[in-house]
């Protein structure tokens, strides 16, 4: 039996992990990271479009600030989030920008002068500030109100990923790379680490940890296809559930991007339209600006996702013998612009499509991009009902995304909720709750577990199943029923047959009988995990009855904050139950920042919830009353929702702008 | 559209499991019918989940972005997951990069070597001691011409994907050769003014036979570089900043 102790148990290299690892080392505690593959490689790499921060450089983003950023992320979120947790990430991801560029992340920076975008179809001239020279640009994405989308030409996660990695290489951070977290070691609502299988030589391990931290990313796997890596398929969600104990929040809460390429679904970045590209149909025309006159292809993602499917549905598509597609043209930009700040994009159609996008069009449609849902964890990145263990970047519901992420957030997050969880760990790894009681052989019995479910894996059985088959089934499962739009009809059909598959999953015969390096039998038993996860999507997107950001349902098309203003809590409370457990989490009207409105887009079809009217003319009132006495835009939030406590010292700072510089420090 | 049948691929590649006492390399041909669109991605997964469960290999983003897949295509490195079938002839052969430790099959560890490239190298910042501990991010950053972060990430945009090492004939010799990449982490580094180093402390890391010296110029890298990183000029101007050091 092999055990490695350690303070900290860190599950997953991408940003996420790495930033939660580096910044837990820095405080003085050891920590072991492990990871499906090198770091480099995780699917942080992959994003190409930028990370939001409000630094507001460029001229385009002059008069931004934590405030602005804040209410697009809640707005963003159609009031799903947790507007505390939003007011933390909006105040910390500035800071979270300025240390990545001193740890060698390459950020395009802002020229002075005269510059010529695309907006809105015609090109316009900008002209960047003097002083602004040199400092980080900034570029539009949807839904945000400033250009606040910070990038490094188009390999905006591949250089901050580098950039954390290499940071981890030099506080000597011990990756263990190829090695699978598999199970949660757990006692009593407290978890003592993991058991973990050597993806080379088949080896189970326990880490015993007085902290572990999940950052494996999405889940996005689940359906056939996705923009997302091979290996995110939420198993790190997946032991959580696992455990009984710990809990999952918003599964159904899935992002479809507007412009994945078709068939394979690559992504091209939301930089596209950002930088001006536009979406035309069938006939060439474009059709966002019918739909959405106000924001065109700039809508958040989840509204243009839903325009794109029906403007399809209206015969308007450009018919494939893989289905019907749209075209994103970015031809107008001009082959030099493409050639410099979207020469991924370039790559990726010369690729995989043989086009040329200065010159075509290239074919896309909605594909499943981002999982808001994840593993439900309080403000401090530690789950709600199981001590011990934390979660941060998109593996989490932490929750500030609630029902719709906006572009650039994402990468945002991961940083910005490493640093703190990491100062949150290290105060919990530094108190005594966090000592280890745990007699070993309860730690035995999760490593026997583990082992029995292997054997039986590979054991013959008499209705021998296929795991790749039941994969491709519940692949199929979830885009057909469980995709862009909703109804009650596909889900409970969806429900009923992936409960079916997860029972037939139990037979799965493994062919490939070795228990090393052997590909067969981790898609068994990610198989058999990602069923689960896939019945908490589904069961949830059933059970809420309403439209709110992603979750769109076309027999209920209202946001109703009256009967769902709150959080779906998911458990899977017995090994043998078939359904996960489902609950809700309220989401408290008479704390809010920013009161439930009118998210802007389509017509309004909000069931209002009484609550939010009297919180509006709460907040109205104590705003008038202190905007009169002069207070400044510090006082009155504060005053609205007050956030700063919660966060660590060393963040709680102000941040300086080229136009807001403080005097003295705000603590 | 057209049902037309596709063209038969034969797709023989090296197999041999390590883990395996007994197992010895072969080569194993497998045959399946061309998709439009097809790449090396979609095609060998097809194989796995059809024809040979067993048969080993890795791809993460297939999309050309995170560095996983890279394998001897036709006897030359390059990236699975951006091969399209199309552009191929039926014949196609598959063998592991060289150099790297096997895990099994197509699969090997190129992690673990850029891993000791990375750590013996230092490829992070180095900043100076006193600047290190003050957390200076409530406040502006500091400026950085345009151009020049443009430059830097053009070096930055490496993904790790062992091609140019695989290609190297030094490295069959010198088997502690940091390869192209190492030489262009350390230029990366170089130009970049965040880095306190100096000319003498990357000679340290890279002046000698195992780093700068030992690159016979033959640029086998650049060719194979599925990022088409500016490897021989970078090369070049490491080797004239190292000679000047040598020479001091
Ligand atoms: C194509 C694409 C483009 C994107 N572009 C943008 C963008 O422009 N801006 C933006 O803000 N966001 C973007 N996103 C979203 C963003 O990239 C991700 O949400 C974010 O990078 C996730 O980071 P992470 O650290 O949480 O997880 P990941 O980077 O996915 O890392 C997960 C890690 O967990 C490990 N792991 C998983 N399971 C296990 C296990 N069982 N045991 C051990 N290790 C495990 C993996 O090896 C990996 O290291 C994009 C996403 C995609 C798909
Ligand atoms: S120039 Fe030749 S010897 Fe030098 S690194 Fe490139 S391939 Fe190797
Ligand atoms: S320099 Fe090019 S070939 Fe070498 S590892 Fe980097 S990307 Fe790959
Ligand atoms: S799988 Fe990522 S580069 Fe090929």
């Amino acid at each position: 039996m092999k055990i490695t102790y350690t303070d900290v148990l860190v599950v997953g290299g991408g940003l996420a992990g790495l930033r939660a690892a580096t910044g837990v080392k820095e405080r003085g505690h050891d920590c072991i990271l492990l990871t499906l593959v090198p770091p480099k490689r995780s699917h942080s790499a992959a994003a190409q479009g930028g990370m939001q921060a409000s630094l507001g450089n460029s001229i385009k983003g002059e008069g931004d600030n934590e405030d602005v950023h804040f209410e697009d992320t809640v707005k963003g979120s159609d009031w799903g989030c947790d507007q505390k947790v939003a007011r933390i990430f909006t105040n910390t991801a500035p800071k979270a920008i300025r240390q990545l560029a001193q740890w060698g992340v390459p950020w395009t920076r802002v020229r002075r002068g005269d510059r010529e975008v695309v907006i809105n179809a015609k090109k316009v001239t900008i002209t960047e500030k003097d002083e602004a020279h040199g400092l980080i640009n900034a570029r539009d994405f949807g839904g945000t109100k400033k250009w606040r989308t910070c990038y490094t030409s188009d390999g905006t996660g591949h250089s901050m990923l580098f950039a954390m990695d290499n940071k981890a290489h030099e506080d000597k951070i011990e990756v263990r790379e190829r090695m699978e977290a598999m199970a949660i070691i757990h006692e009593n609502g407290r978890c003592y680490g993991a058991v973990a299988r050597n993806l080379m030589t088949g080896e189970l391990v326990a880490y015993i940890a007085k902290s572990t931290i999940i950052a494996t990313g999405g889940y996005g796997r689940i359906y056939k296809v996705s923009t997302n890596a091979v290996i995110c398929q939420g198993m790190g969600q997946a032991i959580a559930l696992e455990t009984g104990v710990a809990t999952l929040g918003n599964m159904e809460a899935i992002q479809f991007h507007p412009t994945a390429i078709v068939p394979v679904g690559i992504l091209t970045t939301e930089g596209c339209r950002g930088d001006g590209g536009l979406l035309t149909d069938v006939d060439g025309y474009r059709f966002m600006p019918d739909y959405e006159p106000e924001k065109k292809e700039l809508a958040s993602r989840d509204v243009v996702s839903r325009r794109m499917v029906e403007h399809m549905r209206k015969g308007k598509g450009v018919k494939s013998r893989y289905g019907d597609h749209l075209w994103l043209d970015i031809t107008i930009l001009g082959r030099e612009h493409i050639e410099k700040n979207l020469r991924e994009v370039k790559e990726i159609c010369e690729s995989f499509l043989g086009i040329d996008p200065a010159v075509d069009p290239i074919p896309v449609r909605p594909t499943q991009h981002y999982s808001m849902g994840g593993i439900r964890t309080d403000y401090r990145g530690e789950s709600q009902t199981m001590k011990g263990l934390f979660s941060c970047g998109e593996a989490a519901c932490w929750d500030m995304h609630g029902f719709n992420r906006l572009g650039g957030n994402s990468v945002a997050e991961t940083v910005v909720s490493g640093m703190l969880v990491a100062e949150y760990v290290s105060d919990y790894c530094e108190s005594k709750d966090s000592d280890i009681d745990l007699h070993i052989s309860v730690i035995e019995s999760f490593l026997n577990k583990e082992k029995e479910k292997l054997n039986f894996l590979i054991k013959p059985k008499e209705k021998a199943e296929d795991a790749y088959e039941l994969r491709a089934k519940m692949e199929d499962i979830m885009m057909d029923d469980v995709g862009i739009f909703r109804n009650g009809e596909d889900l409970q059909k969806a429900v009923t047959e992936l409960e079916e598959l997860l029972v037939r999953s139990k037979n799965i015969v493994v062919k490939c009988k070795t228990l090393t390096a052997n590909p067969e039998l981790f898609n068994a038993y990610r198989t058999q995990r990602m069923l689960k996860l896939a019945l908490c999507v589904a069961l949830g997107a059933l059970q809420r009855t309403e439209s709110r950001g992603a979750h769109s349902r076309e027999d209920y098309p209202e946001r109703n904050d009256k009967d769902f203003l709150n959080r779906t809590i998911t458990t899977w409370k017995n090994e043998n139950d078939t359904l996960p457990t489902i609950s809700y989490e309220e989401i408290n009207i008479d704390e809010m920042e920013l009161p439930p409105g009118f998210r802007g887009y389509g017509k309004d079809m909000t069931i209002t919830n009484p609550k939010s009217e009297k919180r509006q003319n709460e907040v109205d009132k104590i705003k008038e009353k202190l905007e009169d006495e002069g207070k400044d835009r510090f006082e009155i939030q504060e005053a609205l929702m007050p956030f700063r406590d919660m966060l660590p010292d060393v963040y709680q700072g102000k941040n300086e702008r080229l136009y807001e510089k403080f005097t003295k420090d705000v603590k | 559209m057209s049902n037309e049948k596709g063209r038969i691929l034969k797709i023989s590649v090296l197999k041999y499991n390590p883990q395996v006492k007994e197992d010895k390399p072969k080569i194993v041909t497998y045959e399946l019918e061309e998709a439009p669109g097809m790449t090396l991605f979609i095609a060998l997964n097809e194989i796995r989940q059809h024809q040979d469960n067993s048969l080993k290999f890795d791809f993460v983003c297939r999309a050309g972005i995170c560095g996983s897949c890279s394998m001897l295509i036709n006897g030359k490195p390059g990236l699975a997951c951006r091969a399209l079938t199309s552009k191929m002839d039926a014949d196609i052969t598959l063998a592991p990069l060289p150099v790297f430790e096997l895990i099994g099959d197509l699969s090997v560890f190129t992690g673990k070597w850029m891993s000791g490239m990375n750590d013996r190298l230092e490829t992070w910042i180095h900043e100076k001691e006193e600047e290190e501990k003050a957390c200076s991010c409530d406040t502006i950053e500091e400026t950085m011409d345009p151009d020049l972060s443009d430059e830097i990430y053009e070096l930055d945009r490496c993904i790790e994907c062992g091609c140019c090492v695989a290609g190297c004939g030094t490295i069959v010799m010198r088997e502690n050769f940091v390869g192209a990449v190492g030489l262009n982490k350390i230029a990366r580094y170089a130009i970049d003014p965040r880095d306190k180093r100096e000319d003498a402390d990357y000679y340290d890391l890279i002046g000698d036979e195992d780093g700068i010296f030992g690159c016979m110029s033959l640029m086998g890298c650049e060719d194979v570089c599925p990022k088409d990183l500016p490897l021989q000029s970078k090369i070049a101007y490491m080797r004239r900043k190292m000679v000047a050091m040598k020479d001091k």
